[in-house]
Protein backbone atom coordinates (compact mmCIF):
# COMPACT_ATOMS: atom_id res chain seq x y z
CA UNK A 1 0.00 0.00 0.00
CA UNK A 2 1.37 3.37 -0.90
CA UNK A 3 1.44 6.49 1.16
CA UNK A 4 -1.33 8.81 0.17
CA UNK A 5 0.59 12.04 0.70
CA UNK A 6 2.73 12.83 -2.36
CA UNK A 7 5.67 14.02 -0.28
CA UNK A 8 9.18 14.20 -1.64
CA UNK A 9 11.31 11.10 -1.02
CA UNK A 10 13.51 11.57 2.02
CA UNK A 11 16.85 10.14 3.04
CA UNK A 12 15.13 7.17 4.68
CA UNK A 13 13.83 6.05 1.28
CA UNK A 14 17.32 5.93 -0.18
CA UNK A 15 18.80 4.19 2.86
CA UNK A 16 16.07 1.53 2.78
CA UNK A 17 16.33 1.16 -1.00
CA UNK A 18 20.09 0.61 -0.65
CA UNK A 19 19.47 -1.99 2.06
CA UNK A 20 16.93 -3.75 -0.13
CA UNK A 21 19.30 -3.64 -3.09
CA UNK A 22 22.04 -5.22 -0.99
CA UNK A 23 19.62 -7.93 0.11
CA UNK A 24 18.72 -8.75 -3.50
CA UNK A 25 22.43 -8.87 -4.31
CA UNK A 26 22.94 -11.21 -1.34
CA UNK A 27 20.05 -13.35 -2.61
CA UNK A 28 21.12 -13.64 -6.24
CA UNK A 29 24.84 -12.75 -6.30
CA UNK A 30 26.22 -16.13 -5.27
CA UNK A 31 23.93 -17.96 -7.70
CA UNK A 32 24.99 -15.68 -10.51
CA UNK A 33 28.59 -16.42 -9.64
CA UNK A 34 28.24 -20.18 -10.06
CA UNK A 35 26.34 -19.69 -13.34
CA UNK A 36 29.35 -17.74 -14.63
CA UNK A 37 31.87 -20.19 -13.18
CA UNK A 38 30.12 -23.15 -14.79
CA UNK A 39 31.41 -21.83 -18.13
CA UNK A 40 34.98 -22.06 -16.79
CA UNK A 41 37.64 -23.21 -19.27
CA UNK A 42 38.85 -26.84 -19.15
CA UNK A 43 41.80 -25.94 -16.91
CA UNK A 44 39.79 -23.64 -14.63
CA UNK A 45 39.05 -24.29 -10.99
CA UNK A 46 36.28 -23.76 -8.46
CA UNK A 47 37.00 -20.05 -8.00
CA UNK A 48 37.75 -16.96 -10.05
CA UNK A 49 39.66 -16.10 -12.19
CA UNK A 50 38.07 -17.62 -15.27
CA UNK A 51 40.60 -19.52 -17.37
CA UNK A 52 38.86 -19.12 -20.67
CA UNK A 53 35.22 -19.63 -21.47
CA UNK A 54 33.89 -23.02 -22.54
CA UNK A 55 31.05 -25.47 -22.20
CA UNK A 56 33.59 -28.14 -21.28
CA UNK A 57 32.06 -28.90 -17.87
CA UNK A 58 28.57 -29.37 -19.31
CA UNK A 59 29.93 -31.93 -21.78
CA UNK A 60 31.89 -33.49 -18.96
CA UNK A 61 28.65 -33.98 -16.98
CA UNK A 62 27.02 -36.09 -19.68
CA UNK A 63 30.04 -37.90 -21.08
CA UNK A 64 31.93 -38.80 -17.92
CA UNK A 65 30.91 -41.73 -15.75
CA UNK A 66 32.53 -40.07 -12.73
CA UNK A 67 29.32 -38.42 -11.65
CA UNK A 68 27.10 -41.49 -11.44
CA UNK A 69 23.75 -41.78 -13.14
CA UNK A 70 22.97 -38.08 -13.58
CA UNK A 71 20.80 -38.58 -16.67
CA UNK A 72 18.65 -41.19 -14.95
CA UNK A 73 18.41 -39.09 -11.78
CA UNK A 74 17.34 -36.08 -13.83
CA UNK A 75 14.65 -38.12 -15.60
CA UNK A 76 13.36 -39.55 -12.31
CA UNK A 77 13.21 -36.10 -10.72
CA UNK A 78 11.23 -34.72 -13.67
CA UNK A 79 8.74 -37.62 -13.57
CA UNK A 80 8.37 -37.30 -9.79
CA UNK A 81 7.87 -33.55 -10.12
CA UNK A 82 5.10 -33.98 -12.70
CA UNK A 83 3.38 -36.71 -10.65
CA UNK A 84 3.59 -34.65 -7.45
CA UNK A 85 2.30 -31.61 -9.34
CA UNK A 86 -0.77 -33.38 -10.78
CA UNK A 87 -1.66 -35.14 -7.51
CA UNK A 88 -1.11 -32.00 -5.41
CA UNK A 89 -3.23 -29.78 -7.66
CA UNK A 90 -6.11 -32.27 -7.87
CA UNK A 91 -6.16 -33.41 -4.24
CA UNK A 92 -5.74 -29.90 -2.81
CA UNK A 93 -8.42 -28.40 -5.07
CA UNK A 94 -11.04 -30.84 -3.81
CA UNK A 95 -9.82 -30.75 -0.21
CA UNK A 96 -9.93 -26.94 -0.08
CA UNK A 97 -13.43 -26.95 -1.61
CA UNK A 98 -14.47 -29.41 1.10
CA UNK A 99 -12.87 -27.32 3.86
CA UNK A 100 -15.30 -24.49 3.09
CA UNK A 101 -17.91 -26.36 5.07
CA UNK A 102 -17.76 -27.65 8.62
CA UNK A 103 -17.14 -31.35 8.86
CA UNK A 104 -16.01 -33.83 11.46
CA UNK A 105 -12.22 -34.23 11.52
CA UNK A 106 -11.38 -30.94 9.79
CA UNK A 107 -9.15 -29.81 12.67
CA UNK A 108 -6.99 -32.95 12.94
CA UNK A 109 -6.43 -33.14 9.17
CA UNK A 110 -5.42 -29.49 9.02
CA UNK A 111 -3.05 -29.78 11.99
CA UNK A 112 -1.49 -32.99 10.68
CA UNK A 113 -0.77 -31.14 7.42
CA UNK A 114 0.89 -28.31 9.32
CA UNK A 115 2.88 -30.78 11.42
CA UNK A 116 4.23 -32.24 8.19
CA UNK A 117 5.73 -28.84 7.39
CA UNK A 118 7.42 -28.31 10.74
CA UNK A 119 8.91 -31.72 11.57
CA UNK A 120 12.41 -32.30 10.21
CA UNK A 121 12.19 -33.79 6.71
CA UNK A 122 14.59 -36.58 7.52
CA UNK A 123 12.31 -37.72 10.37
CA UNK A 124 9.42 -38.24 7.96
CA UNK A 125 11.80 -39.98 5.56
CA UNK A 126 12.84 -42.31 8.38
CA UNK A 127 9.21 -42.92 9.31
CA UNK A 128 8.08 -43.69 5.76
CA UNK A 129 11.06 -45.92 5.00
CA UNK A 130 10.71 -47.87 8.26
CA UNK A 131 6.97 -48.21 7.73
CA UNK A 132 7.70 -49.78 4.33
CA UNK A 133 10.25 -52.12 5.95
CA UNK A 134 7.79 -53.20 8.63
CA UNK A 135 5.07 -53.80 6.04
CA UNK A 136 7.57 -55.80 3.96
CA UNK A 137 7.37 -53.43 0.98
CA UNK A 138 10.32 -52.49 -1.19
CA UNK A 139 11.42 -48.86 -1.27
CA UNK A 140 11.17 -47.30 -4.70
CA UNK A 141 11.43 -43.75 -5.96
CA UNK A 142 8.01 -43.88 -7.64
CA UNK A 143 6.10 -45.13 -4.57
CA UNK A 144 7.80 -44.42 -1.23
CA UNK A 145 9.75 -41.57 -2.83
CA UNK A 146 6.61 -40.06 -4.33
CA UNK A 147 4.86 -40.45 -0.96
CA UNK A 148 7.65 -38.58 0.80
CA UNK A 149 7.39 -35.78 -1.76
CA UNK A 150 3.63 -35.57 -1.33
CA UNK A 151 4.07 -35.19 2.44
CA UNK A 152 5.91 -31.97 1.53
CA UNK A 153 3.87 -30.65 -1.42
CA UNK A 154 0.31 -31.38 -0.18
CA UNK A 155 0.40 -29.11 2.91
CA UNK A 156 1.82 -26.23 0.84
CA UNK A 157 -0.78 -26.84 -1.86
CA UNK A 158 -3.55 -26.84 0.73
CA UNK A 159 -2.43 -23.53 2.25
CA UNK A 160 -2.16 -21.87 -1.19
CA UNK A 161 -5.58 -23.24 -2.14
CA UNK A 162 -7.06 -21.77 1.07
CA UNK A 163 -5.65 -18.38 0.12
CA UNK A 164 -7.04 -18.72 -3.41
CA UNK A 165 -10.51 -19.72 -2.20
CA UNK A 166 -10.54 -16.81 0.25
CA UNK A 167 -11.02 -14.54 -2.73
CA UNK A 168 -13.47 -16.85 -4.50
CA UNK A 169 -17.13 -15.86 -4.47
CA UNK A 170 -19.27 -18.94 -3.87
CA UNK A 171 -22.31 -17.24 -5.39
CA UNK A 172 -20.97 -18.03 -8.88
CA UNK A 173 -21.43 -21.71 -8.08
CA UNK A 174 -24.87 -21.05 -6.62
CA UNK A 175 -25.93 -19.20 -9.75
CA UNK A 176 -24.80 -22.13 -11.90
CA UNK A 177 -26.70 -24.58 -9.69
CA UNK A 178 -29.81 -22.41 -9.80
CA UNK A 179 -29.53 -22.44 -13.59
CA UNK A 180 -29.73 -26.23 -13.41
CA UNK A 181 -26.07 -27.21 -13.71
CA UNK A 182 -25.05 -30.67 -12.56
CA UNK A 183 -22.31 -30.68 -9.81
CA UNK A 184 -19.71 -31.84 -12.34
CA UNK A 185 -20.76 -29.10 -14.73
CA UNK A 186 -20.43 -26.52 -11.95
CA UNK A 187 -16.93 -27.77 -11.24
CA UNK A 188 -15.83 -28.04 -14.87
CA UNK A 189 -17.48 -24.91 -16.27
CA UNK A 190 -17.47 -22.50 -13.30
CA UNK A 191 -15.22 -23.38 -10.34
CA UNK A 192 -12.12 -24.65 -12.15
CA UNK A 193 -12.02 -21.92 -14.82
CA UNK A 194 -12.36 -19.17 -12.20
CA UNK A 195 -9.73 -20.75 -9.93
CA UNK A 196 -7.35 -21.60 -12.76
CA UNK A 197 -4.63 -19.00 -11.99
CA UNK A 198 -4.58 -20.26 -8.40
CA UNK A 199 -4.33 -23.82 -9.63
CA UNK A 200 -1.30 -22.87 -11.72
CA UNK A 201 0.31 -21.48 -8.55
CA UNK A 202 -0.42 -24.73 -6.69
CA UNK A 203 1.03 -26.70 -9.60
CA UNK A 204 4.16 -24.52 -9.53
CA UNK A 205 4.63 -25.31 -5.84
CA UNK A 206 3.90 -29.00 -6.46
CA UNK A 207 6.49 -29.37 -9.18
CA UNK A 208 9.32 -27.23 -7.83
CA UNK A 209 9.08 -28.43 -4.22
CA UNK A 210 9.20 -32.03 -5.41
CA UNK A 211 11.90 -31.40 -8.03
CA UNK A 212 14.25 -29.85 -5.42
CA UNK A 213 13.33 -32.05 -2.44
CA UNK A 214 16.28 -33.73 -0.74
CA UNK A 215 15.95 -34.56 3.02
CA UNK A 216 12.70 -36.53 2.71
CA UNK A 217 13.90 -38.37 -0.40
CA UNK A 218 17.22 -39.49 1.07
CA UNK A 219 15.90 -42.54 2.94
CA UNK A 220 12.82 -43.24 0.83
CA UNK A 221 13.92 -43.49 -2.82
CA UNK A 222 15.54 -46.90 -2.47
CA UNK A 223 18.37 -47.81 -4.86
CA UNK A 224 17.79 -45.16 -7.52
CA UNK A 225 18.57 -41.56 -6.57
CA UNK A 226 16.82 -38.35 -7.53
CA UNK A 227 18.78 -35.39 -8.90
CA UNK A 228 19.02 -33.38 -5.63
CA UNK A 229 20.47 -36.44 -3.88
CA UNK A 230 23.02 -36.93 -6.67
CA UNK A 231 23.94 -33.24 -6.46
CA UNK A 232 24.29 -33.30 -2.68
CA UNK A 233 26.58 -36.33 -3.03
CA UNK A 234 28.60 -34.34 -5.57
CA UNK A 235 29.07 -31.43 -3.12
CA UNK A 236 31.35 -33.59 -1.01
CA UNK A 237 33.32 -35.44 -3.67
CA UNK A 238 33.43 -33.34 -6.85
CA UNK A 239 36.01 -30.57 -6.87
CA UNK A 240 35.64 -29.36 -10.46
CA UNK A 241 33.32 -26.76 -12.03
CA UNK A 242 31.13 -29.71 -13.13
CA UNK A 243 29.39 -29.15 -9.79
CA UNK A 244 28.47 -25.64 -10.92
CA UNK A 245 27.47 -26.91 -14.36
CA UNK A 246 24.88 -29.26 -12.87
CA UNK A 247 23.75 -26.37 -10.66
CA UNK A 248 23.26 -24.19 -13.72
CA UNK A 249 21.31 -26.93 -15.52
CA UNK A 250 18.95 -27.65 -12.63
CA UNK A 251 18.43 -23.94 -11.88
CA UNK A 252 17.64 -23.35 -15.56
CA UNK A 253 14.89 -25.99 -15.32
CA UNK A 254 13.52 -24.31 -12.18
CA UNK A 255 13.58 -20.84 -13.73
CA UNK A 256 11.90 -22.16 -16.89
CA UNK A 257 9.07 -23.70 -14.85
CA UNK A 258 8.67 -20.49 -12.78
CA UNK A 259 8.59 -18.40 -15.97
CA UNK A 260 5.99 -20.70 -17.57
CA UNK A 261 3.76 -20.51 -14.48
CA UNK A 262 4.04 -16.70 -14.21
CA UNK A 263 3.41 -16.30 -17.95
CA UNK A 264 0.35 -18.55 -17.73
CA UNK A 265 -1.12 -16.54 -14.86
CA UNK A 266 -0.33 -13.23 -16.57
CA UNK A 267 -1.95 -14.30 -19.86
CA UNK A 268 -5.16 -15.41 -18.13
CA UNK A 269 -5.36 -12.21 -16.13
CA UNK A 270 -4.81 -10.07 -19.21
CA UNK A 271 -7.57 -11.92 -21.05
CA UNK A 272 -9.88 -11.40 -18.10
CA UNK A 273 -9.23 -7.67 -17.79
CA UNK A 274 -9.72 -7.33 -21.56
CA UNK A 275 -13.01 -9.24 -21.36
CA UNK A 276 -14.12 -7.02 -18.48
CA UNK A 277 -13.25 -3.87 -20.41
CA UNK A 278 -15.08 -5.22 -23.46
CA UNK A 279 -18.28 -5.46 -21.49
CA UNK A 280 -18.20 -1.89 -20.19
CA UNK B 1 -13.56 -19.28 3.48
CA UNK B 2 -16.91 -17.83 2.59
CA UNK B 3 -19.75 -17.89 5.05
CA UNK B 4 -22.40 -18.81 2.48
CA UNK B 5 -23.16 -22.50 2.11
CA UNK B 6 -20.95 -23.37 -0.85
CA UNK B 7 -20.65 -26.78 -2.43
CA UNK B 8 -23.63 -28.79 -3.49
CA UNK B 9 -26.43 -30.36 -1.49
CA UNK B 10 -25.41 -33.50 0.33
CA UNK B 11 -23.86 -33.50 3.83
CA UNK B 12 -21.51 -36.17 2.49
CA UNK B 13 -19.87 -33.92 -0.10
CA UNK B 14 -17.13 -32.37 2.07
CA UNK B 15 -16.10 -35.83 3.30
CA UNK B 16 -15.75 -37.13 -0.24
CA UNK B 17 -13.85 -34.00 -1.26
CA UNK B 18 -11.40 -34.14 1.64
CA UNK B 19 -11.02 -37.94 1.73
CA UNK B 20 -8.05 -38.20 -0.69
CA UNK B 21 -6.08 -35.56 1.23
CA UNK B 22 -7.04 -37.07 4.58
CA UNK B 23 -5.94 -40.56 3.54
CA UNK B 24 -2.66 -39.35 2.01
CA UNK B 25 -1.79 -37.14 4.99
CA UNK B 26 -2.63 -39.93 7.42
CA UNK B 27 -0.58 -42.50 5.49
CA UNK B 28 2.37 -40.20 4.74
CA UNK B 29 2.54 -38.06 7.89
CA UNK B 30 0.46 -39.49 10.74
CA UNK B 31 1.45 -43.15 10.50
CA UNK B 32 5.16 -42.47 9.72
CA UNK B 33 5.45 -40.17 12.76
CA UNK B 34 3.75 -42.89 14.80
CA UNK B 35 6.28 -45.37 13.39
CA UNK B 36 9.21 -43.21 14.51
CA UNK B 37 7.63 -42.89 17.96
CA UNK B 38 7.18 -46.67 18.18
CA UNK B 39 10.69 -47.28 16.88
CA UNK B 40 12.12 -45.12 19.66
CA UNK B 41 11.15 -47.90 22.11
CA UNK B 42 12.61 -50.76 20.04
CA UNK B 43 15.99 -52.42 20.39
CA UNK B 44 18.77 -52.59 17.86
CA UNK B 45 22.18 -54.17 17.57
CA UNK B 46 23.47 -52.07 14.68
CA UNK B 47 22.37 -54.68 12.12
CA UNK B 48 18.67 -55.01 12.64
CA UNK B 49 15.90 -53.61 14.81
CA UNK B 50 13.72 -55.70 17.13
CA UNK B 51 10.27 -54.97 18.51
CA UNK B 52 10.50 -54.24 22.22
CA UNK B 53 9.49 -51.72 24.82
CA UNK B 54 12.55 -50.19 26.36
CA UNK B 55 13.41 -46.74 27.68
CA UNK B 56 17.08 -47.52 27.00
CA UNK B 57 17.26 -45.32 23.86
CA UNK B 58 15.94 -42.30 25.72
CA UNK B 59 18.24 -43.10 28.62
CA UNK B 60 21.22 -43.28 26.25
CA UNK B 61 20.35 -40.02 24.53
CA UNK B 62 19.58 -38.11 27.72
CA UNK B 63 22.67 -39.25 29.61
CA UNK B 64 25.11 -38.71 26.73
CA UNK B 65 27.07 -35.53 27.38
CA UNK B 66 27.07 -34.76 23.67
CA UNK B 67 23.26 -34.41 23.58
CA UNK B 68 23.25 -31.21 25.58
CA UNK B 69 25.91 -29.60 23.42
CA UNK B 70 24.07 -30.69 20.26
CA UNK B 71 20.87 -29.04 21.47
CA UNK B 72 22.79 -25.97 22.65
CA UNK B 73 24.51 -25.66 19.27
CA UNK B 74 21.26 -26.08 17.36
CA UNK B 75 19.47 -23.51 19.53
CA UNK B 76 22.40 -21.12 19.10
CA UNK B 77 22.09 -21.35 15.31
CA UNK B 78 18.31 -20.92 15.55
CA UNK B 79 18.60 -17.84 17.78
CA UNK B 80 21.21 -16.05 15.64
CA UNK B 81 19.40 -16.83 12.40
CA UNK B 82 16.05 -15.79 13.90
CA UNK B 83 17.34 -12.38 14.97
CA UNK B 84 19.04 -11.76 11.62
CA UNK B 85 16.08 -12.87 9.50
CA UNK B 86 13.58 -10.83 11.55
CA UNK B 87 15.71 -7.69 11.13
CA UNK B 88 16.32 -8.22 7.41
CA UNK B 89 12.79 -9.45 6.70
CA UNK B 90 11.17 -6.59 8.60
CA UNK B 91 13.33 -3.94 6.93
CA UNK B 92 12.77 -5.30 3.42
CA UNK B 93 9.00 -5.66 3.93
CA UNK B 94 8.83 -2.18 5.45
CA UNK B 95 10.57 -0.76 2.40
CA UNK B 96 8.30 -2.63 -0.01
CA UNK B 97 5.04 -1.78 1.73
CA UNK B 98 5.59 1.80 2.85
CA UNK B 99 8.16 3.19 0.43
CA UNK B 100 7.45 1.56 -2.94
CA UNK B 101 4.39 3.47 -4.09
CA UNK B 102 3.79 1.88 -7.46
CA UNK B 103 1.79 -1.34 -7.01
CA UNK B 104 3.40 -3.01 -10.05
CA UNK B 105 6.87 -2.32 -8.67
CA UNK B 106 5.80 -3.51 -5.24
CA UNK B 107 4.55 -6.86 -6.54
CA UNK B 108 7.53 -7.23 -8.87
CA UNK B 109 10.11 -6.60 -6.12
CA UNK B 110 8.19 -8.89 -3.75
CA UNK B 111 8.28 -11.70 -6.32
CA UNK B 112 11.99 -11.04 -6.80
CA UNK B 113 12.43 -11.89 -3.10
CA UNK B 114 10.38 -15.09 -3.37
CA UNK B 115 11.64 -16.63 -6.63
CA UNK B 116 14.61 -18.40 -4.97
CA UNK B 117 12.04 -20.39 -2.95
CA UNK B 118 11.24 -22.36 -6.11
CA UNK B 119 14.87 -23.22 -6.82
CA UNK B 120 17.21 -25.75 -5.26
CA UNK B 121 18.44 -25.15 -1.70
CA UNK B 122 21.41 -27.43 -2.34
CA UNK B 123 22.54 -25.26 -5.26
CA UNK B 124 21.96 -22.04 -3.34
CA UNK B 125 24.16 -23.42 -0.58
CA UNK B 126 26.85 -24.59 -2.99
CA UNK B 127 26.93 -21.15 -4.57
CA UNK B 128 28.60 -19.70 -1.47
CA UNK B 129 31.70 -21.84 -2.01
CA UNK B 130 33.34 -19.71 -4.74
CA UNK B 131 32.64 -16.58 -2.72
CA UNK B 132 33.78 -17.65 0.73
CA UNK B 133 36.60 -20.09 -0.01
CA UNK B 134 40.27 -19.53 0.77
CA UNK B 135 40.81 -18.43 -2.83
CA UNK B 136 37.29 -17.09 -3.03
CA UNK B 137 36.12 -13.73 -4.25
CA UNK B 138 35.69 -12.22 -0.81
CA UNK B 139 39.25 -13.03 0.27
CA UNK B 140 40.56 -11.73 -3.06
CA UNK B 141 38.68 -8.48 -2.59
CA UNK B 142 39.91 -8.02 0.98
CA UNK B 143 43.51 -8.75 -0.07
CA UNK B 144 43.32 -6.32 -2.96
CA UNK B 145 41.89 -3.65 -0.70
CA UNK B 146 44.89 -4.23 1.54
CA UNK B 147 42.71 -5.03 4.56
CA UNK B 148 44.32 -8.43 5.12
CA UNK B 149 47.61 -9.93 4.06
CA UNK B 150 46.65 -13.58 4.50
CA UNK B 151 43.41 -15.12 3.21
CA UNK B 152 40.88 -15.69 5.98
CA UNK B 153 40.17 -19.34 6.71
CA UNK B 154 37.13 -18.84 8.88
CA UNK B 155 34.87 -17.73 6.02
CA UNK B 156 34.10 -21.17 4.63
CA UNK B 157 33.73 -24.42 6.58
CA UNK B 158 32.92 -22.65 9.82
CA UNK B 159 29.98 -21.67 11.99
CA UNK B 160 30.02 -18.35 10.18
CA UNK B 161 29.40 -20.09 6.84
CA UNK B 162 26.60 -22.18 8.37
CA UNK B 163 24.79 -19.16 9.79
CA UNK B 164 25.29 -17.10 6.62
CA UNK B 165 23.85 -19.92 4.50
CA UNK B 166 20.85 -20.28 6.81
CA UNK B 167 20.15 -16.55 6.57
CA UNK B 168 20.52 -16.74 2.79
CA UNK B 169 18.17 -19.71 2.49
CA UNK B 170 15.50 -18.78 5.03
CA UNK B 171 15.05 -14.97 5.05
CA UNK B 172 12.34 -15.22 2.40
CA UNK B 173 10.26 -17.29 4.83
CA UNK B 174 10.28 -14.19 7.03
CA UNK B 175 9.67 -11.62 4.28
CA UNK B 176 6.51 -13.26 2.89
CA UNK B 177 4.44 -13.36 6.12
CA UNK B 178 5.67 -9.96 7.39
CA UNK B 179 4.91 -8.39 4.00
CA UNK B 180 1.41 -9.89 4.13
CA UNK B 181 0.75 -8.50 7.62
CA UNK B 182 2.09 -5.06 6.74
CA UNK B 183 0.13 -4.86 3.50
CA UNK B 184 -3.07 -5.28 5.53
CA UNK B 185 -2.35 -2.21 7.67
CA UNK B 186 -4.84 0.50 6.83
CA UNK B 187 -2.91 3.56 5.55
CA UNK B 188 -5.50 5.84 7.17
CA UNK B 189 -4.29 4.61 10.55
CA UNK B 190 -0.80 5.93 9.85
CA UNK B 191 -2.23 9.10 8.38
CA UNK B 192 -4.30 9.64 11.52
CA UNK B 193 -1.31 9.04 13.77
CA UNK B 194 0.73 11.52 11.77
CA UNK B 195 -2.02 14.12 11.98
CA UNK B 196 -2.14 13.57 15.72
CA UNK B 197 1.54 14.49 15.85
CA UNK B 198 3.24 11.09 16.05
CA UNK B 199 6.81 11.03 14.80
CA UNK B 200 8.01 8.26 12.43
CA UNK B 201 9.55 6.31 15.31
CA UNK B 202 6.29 6.36 17.26
CA UNK B 203 4.40 5.22 14.15
CA UNK B 204 6.86 2.37 13.79
CA UNK B 205 6.71 1.17 17.38
CA UNK B 206 3.10 2.06 18.08
CA UNK B 207 1.39 0.91 14.88
CA UNK B 208 3.54 -0.98 12.40
CA UNK B 209 5.39 -3.38 14.71
CA UNK B 210 2.28 -4.38 16.74
CA UNK B 211 0.26 -4.92 13.56
CA UNK B 212 3.07 -6.97 11.98
CA UNK B 213 3.24 -9.31 14.95
CA UNK B 214 1.36 -12.13 13.21
CA UNK B 215 3.73 -12.07 10.28
CA UNK B 216 6.79 -11.98 12.52
CA UNK B 217 5.41 -14.93 14.52
CA UNK B 218 4.59 -17.00 11.42
CA UNK B 219 8.00 -16.26 9.92
CA UNK B 220 9.69 -17.15 13.21
CA UNK B 221 7.94 -20.53 13.26
CA UNK B 222 9.16 -21.24 9.72
CA UNK B 223 12.73 -20.13 10.39
CA UNK B 224 13.09 -21.90 13.75
CA UNK B 225 11.71 -25.19 12.44
CA UNK B 226 13.78 -25.02 9.26
CA UNK B 227 17.04 -24.35 11.12
CA UNK B 228 16.32 -27.01 13.73
CA UNK B 229 15.40 -29.59 11.08
CA UNK B 230 18.51 -29.11 8.95
CA UNK B 231 21.41 -31.53 8.77
CA UNK B 232 22.84 -30.85 5.33
CA UNK B 233 23.92 -27.22 5.57
CA UNK B 234 25.57 -27.74 8.93
CA UNK B 235 27.39 -30.82 7.65
CA UNK B 236 28.71 -29.31 4.41
CA UNK B 237 29.22 -25.66 5.35
CA UNK B 238 30.94 -26.39 8.66
CA UNK B 239 33.20 -28.84 6.86
CA UNK B 240 32.13 -31.51 9.36
CA UNK B 241 33.38 -29.48 12.32
CA UNK B 242 30.01 -28.62 13.81
CA UNK B 243 26.95 -30.74 14.40
CA UNK B 244 23.30 -30.16 15.07
CA UNK B 245 20.70 -32.48 16.54
CA UNK B 246 19.50 -33.65 13.14
CA UNK B 247 23.00 -34.08 11.71
CA UNK B 248 23.84 -36.31 14.69
CA UNK B 249 20.59 -38.14 14.09
CA UNK B 250 21.55 -38.61 10.44
CA UNK B 251 24.86 -40.18 11.55
CA UNK B 252 22.99 -42.68 13.70
CA UNK B 253 20.69 -43.49 10.78
CA UNK B 254 23.72 -44.05 8.54
CA UNK B 255 25.01 -46.54 11.14
CA UNK B 256 21.56 -48.21 11.20
CA UNK B 257 20.89 -47.21 14.82
CA UNK B 258 17.30 -46.42 13.97
CA UNK B 259 15.84 -46.65 17.53
CA UNK B 260 18.45 -44.24 18.95
CA UNK B 261 17.89 -41.87 16.04
CA UNK B 262 14.14 -42.10 16.63
CA UNK B 263 14.47 -41.29 20.32
CA UNK B 264 16.53 -38.23 19.43
CA UNK B 265 13.96 -37.24 16.82
CA UNK B 266 11.13 -37.49 19.34
CA UNK B 267 13.04 -35.28 21.79
CA UNK B 268 13.78 -32.75 19.06
CA UNK B 269 10.15 -32.62 17.97
CA UNK B 270 9.16 -32.05 21.61
CA UNK B 271 11.55 -29.08 21.81
CA UNK B 272 10.30 -27.70 18.48
CA UNK B 273 6.66 -28.08 19.54
CA UNK B 274 7.41 -26.27 22.82
CA UNK B 275 9.05 -23.41 20.93
CA UNK B 276 6.22 -23.15 18.43
CA UNK B 277 3.60 -23.13 21.16
CA UNK B 278 5.60 -20.46 23.00
CA UNK B 279 5.43 -18.33 19.84
CA UNK B 280 1.71 -19.08 19.48
CA UNK B 281 1.20 -18.03 23.08
CA UNK B 282 2.56 -14.59 22.30
CA UNK B 283 0.48 -14.19 19.14
CA UNK B 284 -2.86 -15.83 18.43
CA UNK B 285 -2.18 -16.57 14.78
CA UNK B 286 -5.54 -18.19 14.06
CA UNK B 287 -7.51 -15.22 15.34
CA UNK B 288 -5.25 -12.79 13.50
CA UNK B 289 -5.34 -14.66 10.19
CA UNK B 290 -9.13 -14.63 10.17
CA UNK B 291 -9.02 -10.86 10.45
Amino acid sequence: MSQSTPTRRGADFYILAAFFGLFVLFLYGPMLMIFILSFQGPTGGLTFPMRGVSTHWFHDLWSSSRYGDLGGAFRRSLILGVMAMLITATVCLFAALGFRRRFWGAGPIFYLSIISLIVPGILLGLGISQLFQILGLRLSWWLSGLGAHLSWTLPFGLLIMFAVLNRFDGSWEEAARDAGAHPWQVLRLVTVPILFPGLIAVALFGFTLSYDEMPRSLLTVGGKNTLPIEISNMTTNVTTPALYAIGTVTSAVSFLVIALAFAGIAIIQRQRSRAKRGKN
Amino acid sequence: MSARSPGSGSQLTPYLQVAPLALLILALVGIPIGTVFMLSFWESDGISVYPAFTWQNYHDVLTASVTLSLFANTLKYAAIVLVATVLIGFTCSYFLVFHVRNLKWQIGLFLLCTIPFWTSNVIRMVSWIPFLGREGLFNQMLMQAGLISQPLDILLYSDFAVVLTYIHLFTLFMIVPIFNSMAKINPNLIEAARDAGANPFQILTGIIIPLSKTGIALGSIFVVTLVMGDFFVVRVMSGGQSASVVSAMKNEIDQLFYPQASAMAVLLVLVVVLMVSAILRVVDIRAELAR
